[in-house]
């Protein structure tokens, strides 16, 4: 009981933050009409992919004789902007076309 | 002062993908949205390269040409794959890249976990002492929670890659669905072993730490503990395999949907490791926002996540079985001359697209037959099922794209509404929407799922490549109806014939 006290008081900010996140993430897309449920994935998404800030952190903290790190590192890096660059570009390309409503 | 601004990097950040997602809910605002969120990613990734700073050393970060060279060739090949890739292909698209955050979060877990063991699981902190110049080391164990977040991410974030692949293959046809007596028990047991072996890890990994003195014994442990580390990330990769090889058809874009929100906390995760709030406010987000997302996907198909993740209809065990025996009678065929003829002169037209039309690209000239009818004043629509074509509101993206008018596309309920004064109903390539079971056959796979009602209309013209059942593997008694006449042949290939006929009348 006192150690998961003590966890709450020690993590108290962060655990407001997801707390409010979940409520944030729930209201934001509450009433979201189903014909943007393809485009909402997809820029979800590519939200998601701000993981790479993490990749870019493990890669830029790695020793440069530490090769398996680099050789991973690297890797996250190509594939987490895989997912950002990917997953906008995507969404953007579906939401151009309910743009355009000519006549 | 630049750690300050970095702070200010991850709060626009923040900002940016909470006002995005909003924006992306509308219809009116979703591009801005998606431009809004994506400069707040390029803002927080930037001010990271440059103004990250470690905790403990203070040291900024190396390794420039890696960091470049990885954002370079990821961007490239993204943009690349982003630009190229077909419409119709788009689920395909979103599941790859949802399964490369999984991956690279995965990643991520891997490379701190080598790093904490190659210093035997011990932290050195770096303690500032008052006034005087020297630095105090601290040797501590690794705390408990660093080590839950990296197995989290570890799990995740590998089940989110390996299902996300499984997902991909499937949509593309390369893989096919599978599913053997009992997998729902394997994969539990699975699961449990993946838990339990993480537990019993961390616990080990903590004790490892009380004893320090005897260097060869230490070592030992470690590459014990490692191999098990790796073990656990084997079975979470076998995990994400089994989750979704039974799941098919229908169920596919709520897999999808699920995995992404799972990716989002597996980010999260990263979040917690370098106590990153934009990566932890912006994974979470998607993580709930994706939760809901997918429970949304379920209530529109009226089936619960449950029911989705266990009740495998696309398995055929238990679908084609009991529908395909019954005695279903002939059907009857239509040419396309005669299709022409009623089409013409009938005064309305319900189009219903479905994923035949998707799979044969047919939106354009499913638009040119539209506009077509119109010049000889017929009134023209389109009958919109939320699931119609291979995820929701797949269909409006693809009638979008060939110029098809906002208001010409009616939702179910409009359409319901409407199918008793209409003429004709052409469907294209749809099945699971418009079978009557859904409503009257209690024993079917979607008894209970939203249809749209074509049968209430004078005509229907049904357009399928073949008899063969659709994604829920179930025949439809729709086919069967005096009502109803069934033009075989490939939805592209159809609608352009029937253009030709129309015009030569």
């Amino acid at each position: 009981m006192e150690a998961v006290l003590k966890w709450l008081s020690d993590n108290q900010q962060i655990i407001y933050i997801v707390i409010l996140m979940i409520f944030v993430g729930i209201e934001v897309i509450g009433r979201v009409p189903s014909v943007l449920h393809t485009p909402l994935m997809s820029g979800a998404n590519a939200i998601h992919g701000v993981v790479i800030i993490g990749a870019i952190i493990v890669m830029g903290k790695a020793e440069g004789d530490n090769y398996m790190a680099l050789i991973l590192g690297f890797l996250a890096v190509v594939l987490g902007t895989l997912n950002v660059v990917g997953g906008f570009v995507v969404t953007d390309r579906m939401l151009e076309m309910f743009k355009s409503k000519k006549k | 002062m630049e750690f300050s601004i970095l702070t200010l990097c991850y709060l626009i950040g923040s900002v940016t993908f909470i006002i995005g997602l909003k924006m992306l809910s509308n219809p009116a605002t979703a591009r801005r949205g998606n431009l809004v969120a994506a400069a707040g990613m390029t803002v927080a990734i930037i001010g990271t390269i440059f103004l990250y700073r470690d905790d403990e050393s203070g040291e900024k970060l190396h390794n420039y040409i890696w960091i470049f060279s990885g954002l370079v060739i990821g961007g490239i090949i993204g943009t690349l794959a982003a630009k190229k890739v077909k419409m119709t292909a788009m689920p395909e698209m979103v599941s790859l890249f949802n399964g490369m955050g999984g991956a690279c979060a995965a990643l991520i877990s891997i490379i701190e976990f080598g790093h904490y063991a190659a210093n035997g699981f011990k932290n050195t902190i770096h303690l500032e002492l008052g006034e005087q110049t020297d630095d105090a080391i601290l040797s501590l164990g690794v705390q408990t929670g660093v080590l839950i977040t990296i197995f989290a991410g570890l799990i995740i974030g590998s089940v989110s890659f390996a299902g996300s692949m499984i997902a991909w293959g499937k949509l593309n046809g390369k893989v096919k669905d599978f599913a053997f007596k009992g997998q729902h028990i394997v994969n539990q047991v699975i699961l449990v072993t993946i838990l339990g072996l993480s537990v019993f890890l961390i616990y080990k990994i903590r004790a490892s730490v009380g004893a320090m003195d005897d260097a060869p014994q230490v070592a030992l442990n470690i590459a014990y503990i490692s191999w098990l580390f790796y073990g656990v990330l084997a079975l979470s990769l076998i995990y994400g395999v089994f989750f979704v090889m039974p799941i098919g058809g229908a169920d596919m874009p709520v897999v999808i949907s699920l995995l992404n929100s799972f990716t989002g906390v597996a980010a999260a995760c990263g979040g917690f490791l370098y106590d990153n709030k934009v990566m932890l406010t912006g994974g979470i987000l998607v993580g709930a926002a994706g939760t809901l997302l997918t429970i949304l996907m379920c209530k529109a198909m009226n089936r619960s996540l449950l029911n989705v993740l266990i009740g495998s209809f696309g398995g055929g065990n238990n679908g084609g079985g009991g529908g395909a025996k019954k005695d279903q009678g002939a059907y009857k065929e239509i040419s396309i001359s005669d299709t022409a003829v009623i089409m013409t002169y009938a005064h309305k037209v319900m189009i219903v697209p479905g994923y035949g039309l998707a799979v044969a690209q047919a939106q354009h000239a499913c638009h040119e037959l539209e506009k077509l009818l119109e010049g000889k004043g017929v009134d023209v629509k389109y009958a919109i099922h939320p699931v119609a074509g291979r995820m929701p509101g797949h269909m409006n993206v693809l009638l979008a794209e060939a110029d098809v008018n906002y208001d010409k596309l009616l939702e179910m309920e409009q359409a319901n509404e409407e199918f008793a004064t209409t003429d004709v109903v052409l469907v294209l390539g749809a099945n699971d929407v418009v079978n009557p079971a859904a409503k009257t056959d209690t024993a079917s796979p979607i008894y209970g799922m939203p249809i749209l009602d074509v049968e209430l209309a004078k005509n229907v013209i049904v357009n399928k490549r073949s008899m063969k059942p659709g994604y829920a593997g179930i025949e439809n008694d729709l086919f069967f109806q005096p009502k109803t006449s069934m033009l075989f042949g490939d939805a592209k290939k159809v609608l352009q014939d029937l253009i030709a006929e129309i015009k030569n009348l």
